[in-house]
Protein backbone atom coordinates (compact mmCIF):
# COMPACT_ATOMS: atom_id res chain seq x y z
CA UNK A 1 0.00 0.00 0.00
CA UNK A 2 1.60 3.36 -0.79
CA UNK A 3 1.82 6.26 1.95
CA UNK A 4 -0.93 8.55 -0.08
CA UNK A 5 -3.47 6.20 1.35
CA UNK A 6 -2.79 6.51 5.14
CA UNK A 7 -1.09 9.89 5.13
CA UNK A 8 -3.61 12.43 6.52
CA UNK A 9 -4.16 15.84 5.39
CA UNK A 10 -5.12 18.81 7.56
CA UNK A 11 -8.41 20.80 6.03
CA UNK A 12 -9.47 23.89 7.69
CA UNK A 13 -13.07 24.41 6.49
CA UNK A 14 -14.68 27.87 6.64
CA UNK A 15 -18.05 26.99 8.73
CA UNK A 16 -21.24 30.15 8.88
CA UNK A 17 -23.52 31.73 7.38
CA UNK A 18 -23.70 35.57 6.09
CA UNK A 19 -23.58 36.87 9.82
CA UNK A 20 -19.68 35.83 9.73
CA UNK A 21 -18.07 32.29 10.86
CA UNK A 22 -14.51 30.77 11.20
CA UNK A 23 -12.26 27.60 10.42
CA UNK A 24 -12.91 24.26 11.22
CA UNK A 25 -9.76 21.95 11.11
CA UNK A 26 -10.72 17.76 10.01
CA UNK A 27 -8.06 15.25 9.54
CA UNK A 28 -8.80 13.33 6.54
CA UNK A 29 -7.53 10.47 4.64
CA UNK A 30 -5.17 11.14 1.44
CA UNK A 31 -6.54 8.96 -1.07
CA UNK A 32 -4.48 8.21 -4.51
CA UNK A 33 -6.34 10.55 -7.38
CA UNK A 34 -8.10 12.53 -5.10
CA UNK A 35 -10.04 16.17 -5.40
CA UNK A 36 -11.21 18.62 -3.52
CA UNK A 37 -14.79 17.41 -3.50
CA UNK A 38 -14.20 14.22 -2.38
CA UNK A 39 -12.32 15.51 0.63
CA UNK A 40 -15.49 18.00 1.21
CA UNK A 41 -17.60 14.66 0.92
CA UNK A 42 -15.30 12.47 2.99
CA UNK A 43 -15.67 15.22 5.88
CA UNK A 44 -19.71 15.46 5.71
CA UNK A 45 -20.16 11.44 5.41
CA UNK A 46 -17.51 10.61 8.18
CA UNK A 47 -17.05 13.59 10.39
CA UNK A 48 -19.84 16.36 10.09
CA UNK A 49 -23.20 15.74 8.52
CA UNK A 50 -23.71 19.28 8.97
CA UNK A 51 -21.37 20.53 6.61
CA UNK A 52 -23.58 22.47 3.87
CA UNK A 53 -21.54 22.67 0.14
CA UNK A 54 -23.19 22.61 -3.42
CA UNK A 55 -22.68 19.82 -6.09
CA UNK A 56 -24.05 17.86 -8.81
CA UNK A 57 -22.08 16.53 -11.78
CA UNK A 58 -18.83 15.66 -10.19
CA UNK A 59 -17.55 15.57 -13.86
CA UNK A 60 -16.88 20.00 -14.46
CA UNK A 61 -20.10 20.18 -16.57
CA UNK A 62 -23.08 21.70 -14.25
CA UNK A 63 -20.30 24.72 -12.71
CA UNK A 64 -21.96 24.58 -9.12
CA UNK A 65 -19.20 22.96 -7.02
CA UNK A 66 -16.75 25.79 -6.88
CA UNK A 67 -14.91 27.48 -3.75
CA UNK A 68 -11.97 28.67 -2.47
CA UNK A 69 -9.31 26.35 -2.39
CA UNK A 70 -6.34 27.93 -0.63
CA UNK A 71 -7.33 31.07 -1.68
CA UNK A 72 -7.99 30.47 -5.59
CA UNK A 73 -11.22 29.88 -6.94
CA UNK A 74 -11.38 26.51 -8.67
CA UNK A 75 -14.33 23.86 -9.55
CA UNK A 76 -13.68 21.22 -6.52
CA UNK A 77 -14.87 17.78 -8.51
CA UNK A 78 -11.89 18.65 -11.15
CA UNK A 79 -9.03 19.62 -8.80
CA UNK A 80 -6.78 17.59 -7.62
CA UNK A 81 -5.41 17.09 -4.20
CA UNK A 82 -2.19 16.73 -5.15
CA UNK A 83 -2.43 19.96 -7.72
CA UNK A 84 -3.16 22.55 -5.05
CA UNK A 85 -2.02 20.63 -1.52
CA UNK A 86 0.52 22.56 0.33
CA UNK A 87 2.25 20.51 3.47
CA UNK A 88 -0.36 18.50 3.96
CA UNK A 89 -2.76 21.50 4.78
CA UNK A 90 -5.54 22.44 2.47
CA UNK A 91 -8.37 25.91 3.15
CA UNK A 92 -11.66 25.64 1.76
CA UNK A 93 -13.97 28.24 1.71
CA UNK A 94 -17.40 29.61 -0.06
CA UNK A 95 -16.48 31.44 -3.23
CA UNK A 96 -15.44 35.20 -2.68
CA UNK A 97 -17.40 38.46 -3.63
CA UNK A 98 -20.84 36.22 -3.30
CA UNK A 99 -22.99 35.92 -0.23
CA UNK A 100 -22.84 32.82 2.36
CA UNK A 101 -25.64 30.63 2.75
CA UNK A 102 -24.33 28.37 5.35
CA UNK A 103 -20.45 26.99 4.90
CA UNK A 104 -18.95 26.50 1.66
CA UNK A 105 -22.71 27.11 -0.11
CA UNK A 106 -23.23 30.41 -1.34
CA UNK A 107 -26.19 32.50 -2.52
CA UNK A 108 -26.00 32.53 -6.38
CA UNK A 109 -28.59 34.95 -6.85
CA UNK A 110 -27.43 38.17 -7.68
CA UNK A 111 -24.65 36.15 -10.12
CA UNK A 112 -27.85 35.00 -12.34
CA UNK A 113 -29.44 38.36 -11.77
CA UNK A 114 -26.63 40.09 -13.60
CA UNK A 115 -26.48 37.51 -16.45
CA UNK A 116 -30.00 38.88 -17.15
CA UNK A 117 -29.45 42.58 -16.22
CA UNK A 118 -26.52 42.33 -19.15
CA UNK A 119 -29.56 40.88 -21.23
CA UNK A 120 -27.67 37.54 -21.18
CA UNK A 121 -30.88 35.32 -23.21
CA UNK A 122 -30.71 34.86 -26.97
CA UNK A 123 -33.55 37.15 -28.56
CA UNK A 124 -34.09 35.66 -32.07
CA UNK A 125 -36.66 36.78 -35.13
CA UNK A 126 -37.33 33.44 -36.37
CA UNK A 127 -39.91 30.30 -35.41
CA UNK A 128 -38.91 26.29 -34.62
CA UNK A 129 -40.94 26.14 -38.27
CA UNK A 130 -38.88 27.68 -40.29
CA UNK A 131 -35.29 26.60 -41.86
CA UNK A 132 -32.69 26.77 -39.60
CA UNK A 133 -29.51 29.30 -40.13
CA UNK A 134 -26.93 28.56 -41.99
CA UNK A 135 -23.91 29.51 -40.20
CA UNK A 136 -20.08 28.99 -41.58
CA UNK A 137 -18.64 27.95 -38.31
CA UNK A 138 -15.38 29.22 -39.99
CA UNK A 139 -17.31 32.87 -39.94
CA UNK A 140 -15.21 35.56 -37.88
CA UNK A 141 -18.47 36.23 -35.99
CA UNK A 142 -19.57 32.95 -35.19
CA UNK A 143 -15.64 32.06 -34.23
CA UNK A 144 -15.81 34.77 -32.17
CA UNK A 145 -19.64 33.73 -30.42
CA UNK A 146 -17.89 30.05 -29.93
CA UNK A 147 -14.69 31.22 -27.93
CA UNK A 148 -17.42 32.53 -25.32
CA UNK A 149 -19.57 30.01 -24.87
CA UNK A 150 -18.97 27.07 -23.41
CA UNK A 151 -18.83 28.91 -19.51
CA UNK A 152 -20.48 26.60 -17.14
CA UNK A 153 -21.85 29.41 -14.75
CA UNK A 154 -19.13 28.16 -11.81
CA UNK A 155 -18.39 31.69 -11.19
CA UNK A 156 -15.24 31.50 -10.74
CA UNK A 157 -13.96 34.07 -12.77
CA UNK A 158 -16.81 36.06 -10.28
CA UNK A 159 -15.10 35.09 -7.39
CA UNK A 160 -11.37 36.04 -8.77
CA UNK A 161 -12.46 39.27 -10.04
CA UNK A 162 -11.06 42.52 -7.36
CA UNK A 163 -14.06 45.06 -9.57
CA UNK A 164 -16.58 43.07 -8.33
CA UNK A 165 -15.96 43.27 -4.50
CA UNK A 166 -15.02 46.64 -5.40
CA UNK A 167 -18.32 48.10 -7.00
CA UNK A 168 -21.51 45.46 -5.93
CA UNK A 169 -23.43 46.59 -8.93
CA UNK A 170 -20.36 45.37 -11.53
CA UNK A 171 -22.09 43.10 -14.07
CA UNK A 172 -18.71 40.87 -13.53
CA UNK A 173 -17.11 38.69 -16.05
CA UNK A 174 -19.42 36.03 -16.35
CA UNK A 175 -22.68 38.34 -17.40
CA UNK A 176 -20.22 40.35 -20.07
CA UNK A 177 -18.67 37.11 -21.69
CA UNK A 178 -21.90 35.89 -22.14
CA UNK A 179 -23.34 39.40 -24.08
CA UNK A 180 -19.92 39.32 -26.10
CA UNK A 181 -20.77 35.65 -27.45
CA UNK A 182 -24.71 36.96 -28.28
CA UNK A 183 -23.20 39.92 -29.59
CA UNK A 184 -21.53 37.92 -32.09
CA UNK A 185 -24.32 35.74 -32.91
CA UNK A 186 -25.66 37.10 -36.19
CA UNK A 187 -29.47 35.42 -35.70
CA UNK A 188 -29.51 37.27 -32.58
CA UNK A 189 -31.86 40.37 -32.82
CA UNK A 190 -31.21 42.00 -29.78
CA UNK A 191 -27.68 43.53 -30.19
CA UNK A 192 -28.90 47.62 -29.71
CA UNK A 193 -30.43 47.24 -26.28
CA UNK A 194 -28.14 44.65 -25.06
CA UNK A 195 -25.02 47.75 -25.47
CA UNK A 196 -26.74 49.67 -24.15
CA UNK A 197 -27.19 47.22 -21.15
CA UNK A 198 -23.42 46.48 -20.68
CA UNK A 199 -22.15 50.07 -21.45
CA UNK A 200 -23.42 51.63 -18.05
CA UNK A 201 -21.07 52.87 -14.82
CA UNK A 202 -21.10 49.19 -14.06
CA UNK A 203 -20.91 47.32 -17.13
CA UNK A 204 -17.93 46.73 -19.30
CA UNK A 205 -16.00 49.97 -18.95
CA UNK A 206 -15.54 49.41 -15.51
CA UNK A 207 -13.13 46.27 -15.91
CA UNK A 208 -9.68 46.84 -15.30
CA UNK A 209 -8.12 44.20 -17.11
CA UNK A 210 -6.47 42.26 -14.32
CA UNK A 211 -7.54 39.20 -16.24
CA UNK A 212 -7.74 37.00 -13.25
CA UNK A 213 -10.74 35.69 -14.58
CA UNK A 214 -8.99 34.45 -17.08
CA UNK A 215 -6.30 33.19 -15.20
CA UNK A 216 -8.85 30.93 -13.47
CA UNK A 217 -11.23 30.08 -15.75
CA UNK A 218 -11.94 26.33 -15.67
CA UNK A 219 -13.02 26.02 -18.81
CA UNK A 220 -10.29 28.36 -20.33
CA UNK A 221 -12.23 30.85 -21.69
CA UNK A 222 -11.12 34.62 -21.89
CA UNK A 223 -13.53 37.05 -20.36
CA UNK A 224 -10.90 39.98 -20.25
CA UNK A 225 -11.00 39.39 -24.02
CA UNK A 226 -14.93 39.31 -24.41
CA UNK A 227 -14.88 42.75 -22.36
CA UNK A 228 -12.45 43.90 -24.65
CA UNK A 229 -14.60 43.26 -27.30
CA UNK A 230 -17.43 44.69 -26.02
CA UNK A 231 -15.76 48.05 -25.11
CA UNK A 232 -14.53 48.34 -28.74
CA UNK A 233 -18.29 47.34 -29.85
CA UNK A 234 -19.91 49.89 -27.23
CA UNK A 235 -16.94 53.26 -28.30
CA UNK A 236 -17.45 52.24 -32.05
CA UNK A 237 -21.48 52.04 -31.12
CA UNK A 238 -21.43 55.72 -29.80
CA UNK A 239 -19.34 57.06 -32.00
CA UNK A 240 -21.66 56.26 -34.83
CA UNK A 241 -24.31 57.53 -33.45
CA UNK A 242 -23.13 60.71 -32.44
CA UNK A 243 -21.70 61.34 -36.43
CA UNK A 244 -25.29 60.47 -37.10
CA UNK A 245 -26.76 62.75 -35.06
CA UNK A 246 -24.51 65.34 -36.65
CA UNK A 247 -24.88 64.43 -40.18
CA UNK A 248 -28.68 63.58 -40.00
CA UNK B 1 -0.82 39.94 -1.25
CA UNK B 2 -3.77 37.58 -1.50
CA UNK B 3 -3.68 34.58 -3.03
CA UNK B 4 -6.29 35.18 -6.50
CA UNK B 5 -4.26 37.87 -6.90
CA UNK B 6 -1.02 36.14 -7.54
CA UNK B 7 -0.79 35.97 -11.23
CA UNK B 8 1.72 38.33 -13.41
CA UNK B 9 -1.52 40.63 -15.44
CA UNK B 10 -2.56 41.75 -11.93
CA UNK B 11 1.09 42.74 -10.71
CA UNK B 12 0.79 44.95 -13.96
CA UNK B 13 -2.18 46.54 -13.00
CA UNK B 14 -0.97 47.14 -9.68
CA UNK B 15 2.17 48.38 -10.97
CA UNK B 16 0.05 51.01 -13.37
CA UNK B 17 -1.92 52.32 -10.71
CA UNK B 18 1.07 52.24 -8.15
CA UNK B 19 3.32 54.66 -10.78
CA UNK B 20 -0.05 56.47 -11.91
CA UNK B 21 -0.01 57.42 -7.71
CA UNK B 22 3.74 58.12 -7.52
CA UNK B 23 3.30 60.52 -10.20
CA UNK B 24 0.15 62.77 -9.25
CA UNK B 25 2.05 62.92 -6.01
CA UNK B 26 5.30 63.96 -7.38
CA UNK B 27 3.17 66.59 -9.85
CA UNK B 28 2.28 69.44 -6.59
CA UNK B 29 6.24 69.49 -6.66
CA UNK B 30 7.40 69.93 -10.08
CA UNK B 31 4.82 72.44 -10.25
CA UNK B 32 6.10 74.18 -6.82
CA UNK B 33 9.65 74.06 -8.71
CA UNK B 34 8.18 75.28 -11.68
CA UNK B 35 6.89 78.30 -9.30
CA UNK B 36 10.07 78.80 -8.29
CA UNK B 37 11.00 80.29 -11.69
CA UNK B 38 8.04 83.25 -11.14
CA UNK B 39 10.45 84.23 -7.64
CA UNK B 40 13.48 85.16 -9.72
CA UNK B 41 16.28 83.30 -11.29
CA UNK B 42 18.52 82.65 -7.76
CA UNK B 43 16.06 80.95 -6.21
CA UNK B 44 15.26 78.46 -9.33
CA UNK B 45 19.07 78.08 -10.01
CA UNK B 46 19.51 77.52 -5.81
CA UNK B 47 17.36 74.26 -6.15
CA UNK B 48 18.68 73.35 -9.89
CA UNK B 49 21.80 73.52 -8.16
CA UNK B 50 20.73 71.65 -5.20
CA UNK B 51 19.18 68.83 -8.00
CA UNK B 52 22.97 67.91 -9.64
CA UNK B 53 23.60 66.05 -6.34
CA UNK B 54 24.12 62.22 -7.17
CA UNK B 55 21.37 61.26 -4.75
CA UNK B 56 19.04 63.30 -6.60
CA UNK B 57 19.78 61.65 -9.56
CA UNK B 58 19.15 58.30 -8.15
CA UNK B 59 15.73 59.91 -7.21
CA UNK B 60 14.94 61.25 -11.24
CA UNK B 61 15.88 57.78 -12.15
CA UNK B 62 12.99 56.62 -9.82
CA UNK B 63 10.57 59.18 -11.53
CA UNK B 64 11.80 58.63 -14.73
CA UNK B 65 11.12 54.67 -14.17
CA UNK B 66 7.80 55.63 -13.10
CA UNK B 67 6.74 57.54 -15.92
CA UNK B 68 7.98 54.98 -18.57
CA UNK B 69 6.11 52.53 -16.65
CA UNK B 70 3.06 54.25 -16.36
CA UNK B 71 3.24 55.23 -20.49
CA UNK B 72 4.42 51.78 -21.43
CA UNK B 73 1.89 50.47 -19.28
CA UNK B 74 -0.91 52.81 -20.78
CA UNK B 75 -0.08 51.90 -24.43
CA UNK B 76 -0.07 48.09 -23.53
CA UNK B 77 -3.85 49.17 -22.04
CA UNK B 78 -4.45 51.22 -24.80
CA UNK B 79 -3.65 48.10 -27.25
CA UNK B 80 -5.35 45.38 -25.40
CA UNK B 81 -8.86 47.64 -25.39
CA UNK B 82 -8.64 49.28 -28.54
CA UNK B 83 -7.02 46.09 -30.79
CA UNK B 84 -7.79 42.36 -31.82
CA UNK B 85 -7.51 40.41 -28.99
CA UNK B 86 -4.16 39.07 -28.85
CA UNK B 87 -3.01 35.75 -26.40
CA UNK B 88 0.42 37.73 -24.86
CA UNK B 89 -0.50 39.60 -22.97
CA UNK B 90 1.74 38.78 -20.17
CA UNK B 91 4.83 39.09 -23.01
CA UNK B 92 3.44 42.51 -23.44
CA UNK B 93 3.42 43.85 -19.39
CA UNK B 94 7.50 42.25 -19.63
CA UNK B 95 7.75 44.04 -22.71
CA UNK B 96 6.30 47.11 -21.08
CA UNK B 97 8.48 47.15 -17.28
CA UNK B 98 11.86 45.95 -19.82
CA UNK B 99 11.11 49.19 -21.48
CA UNK B 100 10.62 51.50 -18.82
CA UNK B 101 13.81 49.70 -17.16
CA UNK B 102 15.68 50.63 -20.58
CA UNK B 103 14.84 54.06 -20.93
CA UNK B 104 15.16 55.02 -17.08
CA UNK B 105 18.87 53.24 -17.19
CA UNK B 106 19.41 55.20 -20.01
CA UNK B 107 18.44 58.31 -18.23
CA UNK B 108 21.44 56.94 -15.37
CA UNK B 109 23.80 56.29 -17.71
CA UNK B 110 23.85 60.00 -18.98
CA UNK B 111 23.51 61.46 -15.70
CA UNK B 112 26.83 60.50 -14.85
Amino acid sequence: MSDSSTASITVHVWRGNSEGGSFDEFQVPQQPSQTILDIVTWIQRNLDAGLSYRFACRVGMCGSCAMMVNGIPRWTCRTHVNKVMRDKQLTIEPLRNLPVIKDLACDMSEFFAKWNQAQGQFQGSTTRDEKIAPISPCSPEREAANAAIECINCAICYASCDVVAWNRDYLGPAALNRAWSLQNDVRDTAGESRLAAVAGDAGCHRCHSQQGCASYCPNELNPTASIAGLKRLTASDFLRRRYRSRHA
Amino acid sequence: MKAHRKQPLYLAFLLHRISGLGLALFLPLHFYVLGLSLQGDATLDRFLHWSQQPLMKFVEFGLVFLLALHFFGGLRLLALENMPWSNRQKNYAALAVAAAFFVAGGFLLRAF
